[in-house]
Parts: C-alpha cells; structure tokens; sequence
C-alpha cells in the first residue's frame, strides 16, 4: 500500500486537488497567524497599566472594510473550488465501466469481461474508468483516497465515479459511509496497472464470459427477447443502439438511455413510457438480483458499442 | 460606570437573602419556579451527561492506540462512539450554555426578577431529564450503533439495539429545547428593564436570543425525522425504504435541516460569551457591537440555507452541491467578522489575562481554526476527498468543544463569582485553561493530518500507517481528560474556601454585576432603570464619544 499519500500524482485530478488544498491551508495560515499574532501583541502592548491604552478606535470604516474584504477573498474560493468541480463532472463517453455492488461487509466487483473480484479493483491506467456502483441493503461509499475521489453507494439506485489513473500502484479503497458492526473491516484495494499488465491480467483469470454474453443468456431466458427480439410481434422498442441516446417518453420528456434509466425500465417499467409504446411491460422487481441487471445492462450496452458516440451521444 | 438606579442591600444582609438560602430542602429545589436555581440544576445535569459521554470517548480513543484494536469488539466499539455523539450533542452541547447561563443571566442582565414563564421553565428541566435517562438507558441497556446520526436505512432495518428507545429519548429532549426557546424569546421581548432598549442589549442576550429563535424553527424538524424513523421501523410504514418507493435520501435532508442549525444553537451563545469576557477584561466596549448583532442573526438566517453541504458525496445533484456550497462560504462572512470584531476589542484596552479571558482567547483561537477549515470543507472537490474522514471530526471538534466547551468554561470561570459569591483560585484556573488548549491541539491536530491522508472515521480497526496519529490523538486526548477534571477540584473547593466575591469582582457592566452576589430571589430589590449602552467602561469614557 502507498505509505505517505499527503501530496497524490495518482492521477491529474488528485494532484488538482492537492494543489488547491495546499494554496488554503497556505491562506489559512497566513490568517490565523494574523488573528493569534494580533491578539498576542494587543496583550502585552495594552496590557493593564500600559500608557498606550485608551483612545479612539476606528469605527465603522473599518468593519465595512475587512466585511468586504472577507466576502470577496470568500468569494474567490468558492469560484476557484466550483471551476475545479464543474470540470470533473461529466465523465469521457468511452469509459471502461465496472460494476459495484456494495453489501455489508463487501464489495462487489465485476470487470467488463466478467472477471469477478471481492473487495478489489483492477483497473488500468491512461484510461478513464468508471464505476457503476449500487448496495444492495444499506448506504455504502467508496472512497479511494489516493485519488481524492468518494460517492456514496445507495440501495436501488446507481450512482457513479470515473478517474483516469496516471501512476500505477496500489491503493487503498475505503468504505466511508458508516454501514454498521464490520463497517471499518469493508476495506480492499485498488491495484492500478499499465493498459498491458491490465490486458495481461485479465487473460490469465480464469476464462469466464463477458457480462454481455452473460446478459444475452439471461436476455432469452427471462423472456425479453420475446417481445423485444427482432422478429417479435409484441409492438416492444427496439433496444439495439438504445444506450447513451436520447429516447422520447410518451409524456413528452427526452431523456437519456443511461445505466440507471435501463435499470428503472426492467424494474419499474411504467415510470418512463417511450413515446408510441403501450405500457405493456411487466415488472422485474423481485425476480432479477443486481448482479443480473449489471448484466442486462452490459448486454443492451453491447448492442451500441459498435457505434462511434461522439460526446452528445448521437450517432456519427 | 452606568447610571443604574439601584438600592443595594448591605452585605451582611444580603448574603441571608440570596437564592441559594431561600430554602434547604430537595424539594426547594426540585420544585423551584426560580431561573437561578433551575440554571444550577441543568448545570449539574448536564456536568453528569458531560461526563458519561466524556468516559465514552476516552474508550475509544485509547482503543485506537492500536490499529486493530485492544480490548473491545466492533460492536462495542460502534455502541461507545454513537453514546459519545448523542450525549454530547443532544444533552450536553445543544443545552449547554443556553439553559445553564442563559438561564441564570438572561433576567439578570435585562433587569428582570424571572422568565416569562417560570412553571414552563422548571418543566423543561424536567422533560430534559426525563429524556436523558431514556436515552441513556437505550444507549446502555441494549445499545445503539447508529451513530448519532440514524442514518437510513440502516437505523430503520439493518441496525441492531434500541434505535427507538434512543430515539424517542432525543425526540422528548427536543419539547425543551423548543420550551425553553420560547421561555427566552418572550423574556426577552417582555421583560426588560425601563431603558434597556434593543440596542443597549448585552452580546449575550442577543446570542441567546438568536439561539431560542433557531431552536424553536428547527427543533421540530428533526422530531419529524425521528418519528419518521419510528413509524418506518417499529409500524413498517414505508418512507425512507426504496425497495418500497421510498427515499433514504431523504431523511438526511431531515436531519441535516436541524442538524446544521444546531451546530449554531451550540456555537451562538459561545459567541456571547466571548463578547462578555472580552469587554470586561479589555475594560472597552465590544468593537463594532452592531456589527456583532446583525452578524448573529445572520448567522441564525443563513444557517438554515447550508444543510446540504453534508451532502455533497450522498447523491445529490451536483448543482445543488455547488448552490450549497456559495451558502456556506457566505454563512461564513459573519463569522469571520466576528473574530476580527472580537480581536479589535483588545485594541486599545487595558487587557489583564485572568482565566476567563485565556478560556476566551482559547476559544478564539480554536474557533478561527474550525472556522477556516470549515472553508476547505464548504469547497466540493476538496469536500469530496474529506468527507466522513478524520478531517472532518477534527474539524467540528474545533468549533464544538475548541469553541463551545471553551466559551463553556469561560462562561462558569467568569460568571462563577456571581452563582456562588466565592472567588476560586485564579493561578488554578489559569493553568486549567492552558492545559485544556494544549490538549486539545494535541488530541485534534493530528487528526487533520490522517483526515487528508484518508483516515475514515468511525473506523474500529485501520491500516497501520496512521498509528502515529492516533496515538498522539490519544495522549492529547488524556491531557484533556485531566484538564477537563481540574476544576472539578478547585471550583468545589471555593464553594467553602473560596474568597468572598463582592457583588461585583471583575468591575463589569451588566445588571448582573448590579446586585449582590449570589442575587437574591427576586433578582434586584427595585427594577434597575438603563441610561447607559451596554459595555460603558471606564475606557469609553476618554473618548470623544461612546462609539
């Protein structure tokens, strides 16, 4: 594990971070040594008996100045700090996605090529990763600190990080919410390889079915494909090309076919209607686990990945 | 000095006259409608709960001298830290000042002989008693191992203990809070003395005030989010339970809607407190007194507006974060003045460094530290990266027990004279207050450090390279015990040893300084009559004018 990670190269962002916490805590200083200086020579020099005490003080010109003084270098943080934050908001199109499934005490993993891993994550770096993460009881959160990112990891929703690693190594990964007895033993690592060590790794485990092929088996056996296959007659939408595209809702709101869009239409189907379609579909809730929708998911993501996605998501 | 219209009682006399000879039964006590009376026992009460959830947290932090632990299990552990975080903030740190010194000065210093409602007042001590024990009971007897925070779903179904009982114990303490903010609102808009207008106020009358009004609109929103959590757990109602349609979420919006005003029911009348001491033994008015007032009620307002900044990693949407977090620098505005203002009180005075001034100085100081780096956690990316670790602990560490628990000893070392009529040894008292600033650097410092070098919180055991932090934490963390235990000795022995104190030992203004010390039951024999703005030393007096 790294031993001393105050100042992480792990990747661009960590070290983005980094260096705006450091020019605080320079800020910081500089203020509080202001405050404790001043306090410490107003005490001698008008200390009980001294001939400087007394006199008139400045009055209001004063605290209108440092009032505004303190709005505007606040201000300034704050514009420096939500800069940094809308920049890493909205991960790459073409992220390498792996699925987190947290439960007290363990997480999950799944790589893309249906590798399996508990409490670990392999990833490659020069690569934006994302993890696609959900809990199956409790609030979880990942926290990888060499990188300085964390999200909290909810029951029945998705929510995500994404980070494109630089310096390969491994790293801790933390649960940082409190889950309950073993919450500070849900604790593993993230190993953090070069794009070939990683393709390495996965071609010596042992064999195992992509998600996508997985979710293609379960696509047939619970019966979607009967109504959303090709030669269907059920009037179904068809899901080829579907993920990442905008999808027209009968109630007229445009909304983007992401991983938790899909995971709400096999769960609750009569939420988001598409456009022209009978709210025919039964539920899936109770009958598919979260590691079934992961592969769902990667499968109906399959049908698009031979498409070029340019960043709005339309079709080139 | 003020012009105060005042018949005083000679000394002989009224020492056979104050509150504290009215009657020396329990049941003069326990049934007291008087406000100084029902001050000393929330006083005791509260000393008791400080205590309980002080042993708490000495268990943890000395198992984790170890990085897998000593000598007690997970469950233990998790029990012990969420005893510490509910006692102490909901039994000790919410009521602290405010129904100690709040009760025993606010009629004092608007020159008034009671609150408004003096049977309301004596009920809210009991409801708060009544409600400790429940919770200290479901917190020992079957345990708790949520945290204070009762987060869902966790508390709801996955939590194993009297979350309920706990619970319904936090729930019941809240009709005090909420009494005694409307006992103290009322007081105040009532019953001042002829001439103490609204801008003649003490610092401390306006903090508490501001406090009654957050009390009063925020308490009822967090007994809505513990009867939520009740009615989904015990009745199965389903609320906060996505696999039924609802919404975890959605409690810590609750939560955090009380919870991060609280933070300023603790923090406000440490503020008052401070601009008491500071004036006193600076021997000059507050400095900017009506910046200081519009600083706290702005502080009051806009800490309705930030609870969201808890919720920057929770899955909020990351516009709101960052709406959340311009509010929370700018709730910040006020608070800096406030140091500044505090720091240019000293200016020009004629300063003599007594014990309540060092707790004072002590409370600046950690104060300005919690404050500035609550800056580094109002920031969302840096939030991102220090949110639920040690950063954060130290963090509200600095403001809670840096700020309130200090204000808190300078409040009891100032005012201690006026209770009791006994003067306590002041060298004592000044190495009390060194020691406690010095234990708390060296308990919380650390804890920054390992905060950033990611150390989660409530972590029982933790990967071994931040050992060295937490065993430094921990020997901090014994200073303090014992600095914290100090006056336990020197303050009981002044009770019988102490020096007669005089009606008014430290020369201060104030009302409260008007009468005899301890005041008899009625406070003052005629009602005092104000001419004078608050803080007129003798320093004031060389100026051109009182500004």
């Amino acid at each position: 594990m790294h031993p001393f990670a105050l100042y992480s190269t792990v990747s661009g962002y960590a070290t983005s971070v980094d260096n705006f916490f450091f020019a605080l805590t320079l800020l910081s200083i500089i203020i509080a040594g202001l405050v404790f200086v001043l306090i410490a020579y107003f005490s001698v020099r008008y200390r009980e008996g001294s001939p400087h005490s007394g006199g008139r003080r400045p009055g209001l010109e004063l605290e209108i100045t440092w009032t505004a003084a303190t709005f505007f270098l606040f201000l300034f943080i704050f514009w420096w700090a939500a800069s940094s934050e809308l920049q890493a908001l909205h991960a790459p199109t073409n992220t390498l996605d792996i699925h987190v499934v947290a439960k007290q005490w363990m997480w999950k993993i799944e790589q893309p090529n249906g590798i399996r891993e508990i409490n670990e994550i392999h990833a490659p770096i020069d690569t934006p990763v994302r993890l696609i993460m959900t809990s199956q009881d409790v609030i979880h959160s990942m926290f990888l600190p060499a990188l300085r990112i964390k999200q909290d990891v909810l029951p029945d929703r998705y929510t995500y990080l994404w980070f494109t690693a630089k310096k390969a190594g491994v790293y801790h990964l933390l649960c940082t919410q409190f889950c309950g007895t073993e919450h500070s033993r849900m604790t593993g690592r993230i190993v953090l390889m070069t794009p070939q060590d990683y393709a390495h790794w996965t071609s010596t485990q042992q064999p195992a079915q992509s998600l996508a092929s997985q979710g293609e088996g379960l696509f047939r056996s619970l019966g979607c494909s009967g109504c959303h296959g090709p030669n269907s007659s059920v009037h179904a939408p068809d899901l080829a090309g579907v993920y990442g595209h905008a999808v027209q809702l009968s109630d007229g709101r445009t909304v983007t076919a992401d991983d938790a869009y899909i995971r709400d239409s096999i769960l609750l189907p009569r939420k988001d209607i598409v456009a022209g379609y009978a709210p025919v579909m039964p539920s899936f809730e109770h009958i598919v686990s979260e590691d079934q929708i992961v592969r769902l998911i990667a499968y109906i993501k399959s049908l698009s990945s031979d498409r070029v996605l340019n960043a709005k998501g339309e079709r080139k | 000095m003020t012009d105060i219209t005042l018949d005083r009682l000679p000394h002989v006399e009224a020492a056979s006259l104050s509150y504290l000879t009215e009657g020396h039964t329990l049941g003069s006590w326990l049934l007291t409608t008087d406000h100084k009376r029902i001050g000393v026992l929330y006083a005791l009460t509260i000393t008791f709960f400080f205590f309980i959830a002080g042993a708490a947290i000495s268990v943890v932090r000395l198992e984790l001298v170890h990085p897998h632990g000593l000598f007690i299990t997970d469950e233990e552990y998790n029990r012990l830290f969420t005893l510490h975080g509910v006692i102490m903030v909901w039994f000790f740190l919410v009521p602290s000042i405010p129904t100690t010194f709040g009760n025993f000065l606010l009629p004092l210093m608007i020159g008034a002989k009671d609150v408004a409602f003096p049977r309301l007042n004596l009920m809210s001590w009991y409801i708060f008693v009544a409600a400790g024990l429940v919770t200290l009971y479901a917190l020992i007897a079957g345990g708790v191992d949520t945290g204070w925070t009762f987060y869902t779903p966790l508390s709801t179904f996955y939590a194993n203990g009297n979350v309920i009982a706990a619970a319904a114990g936090v729930f019941i303490a809240g009709f005090s809070s909420i009494a005694t903010g409307i006992n103290f609102i009322a007081t105040t808009h009532m019953l001042r003395a002829p001439g103490m207008t609204w801008t003649r106020l003490p610092l401390f009358v306006w903090a508490i005030y501001a406090t009654s009004v957050v009390m009063v609109l925020a308490t009822p929103v967090l007994a809505m989010s513990l009867l939520l959590i009740v009615a989904e757990r015990w009745l199965g109602m389903p609320i906060f339970d996505p696999a039924n349609g609802g919404d975890p979420l959605l409690f810590q919006h609750m939560f955090w809607f009380y919870s991060h005003p609280a933070v300023y029911i603790m923090i406000l009348p440490a503020m008052g407190v401070a601009s008491e001491v500071l004036a006193c033994f600076a021997r000059r008015r507050v400095f900017g007194y009506v910046a200081m007032i519009i600083s706290l009620m702005t502080i009051a307002v806009i800490g309705f507006m930030v609870w969201g900044h808890h919720m920057f990693v929770a899955g909020q949407s990351p516009y709101a974060n960052l709406i959340f977090s311009f509010l929370s620098f700018i709730v910040a505005v006020p608070s800096a003045i406030k140091v500044f203002n505090w720091t240019a009180t000293l200016y020009k005075g004629s300063i003599t460094l007594k014990a309540p001034l060092l707790y004072v100085m002590s409370f600046i100081g950690l104060f300005t530290i919690g404050g500035l780096t609550g800056l580094f956690l109002a920031s969302v990316p840096l939030d991102i990266h220090l949110h639920a670790t040690y950063f954060v602990v130290a963090h509200f560490h600095f403001i809670m027990v840096g700020g309130t628990v200090s204000a808190f000893f300078a409040a009891l070392h100032f005012w201690w004279p006026k209770i009791t009529g006994r003067m306590y040894p002041d060298a004592w008292a000044r190495i009390g207050a060194m020691t406690t600033f010095l234990g708390f650097m060296v308990t919380f410092l650390p804890q920054f450090v390992m905060g950033y070098d990611g150390m989660p919180r409530r972590y029982h055991v933790y990967p071994e390279q931040f050992q060295p932090y937490h065993v430094i934490s921990t020997i901090g963390a014994v200073i303090l015990a014992v600095a914290y235990t100090l006056p336990l000795f020197y303050l009981t022995w002044s009770l019988r040893y102490g020096k007669i104190a005089g009606d008014n030992p430290w020369h201060a203004t104030g009302l409260e300084w008007k009468t005899s010390s301890p005041p008899p039951k009625e406070n003052f024999e005629h009602t005092p009559v104000v001419t004078e703005e608050a803080y007129f030393y003798e320093l004031e007096g060389v100026e051109d004018n009182g500004s």
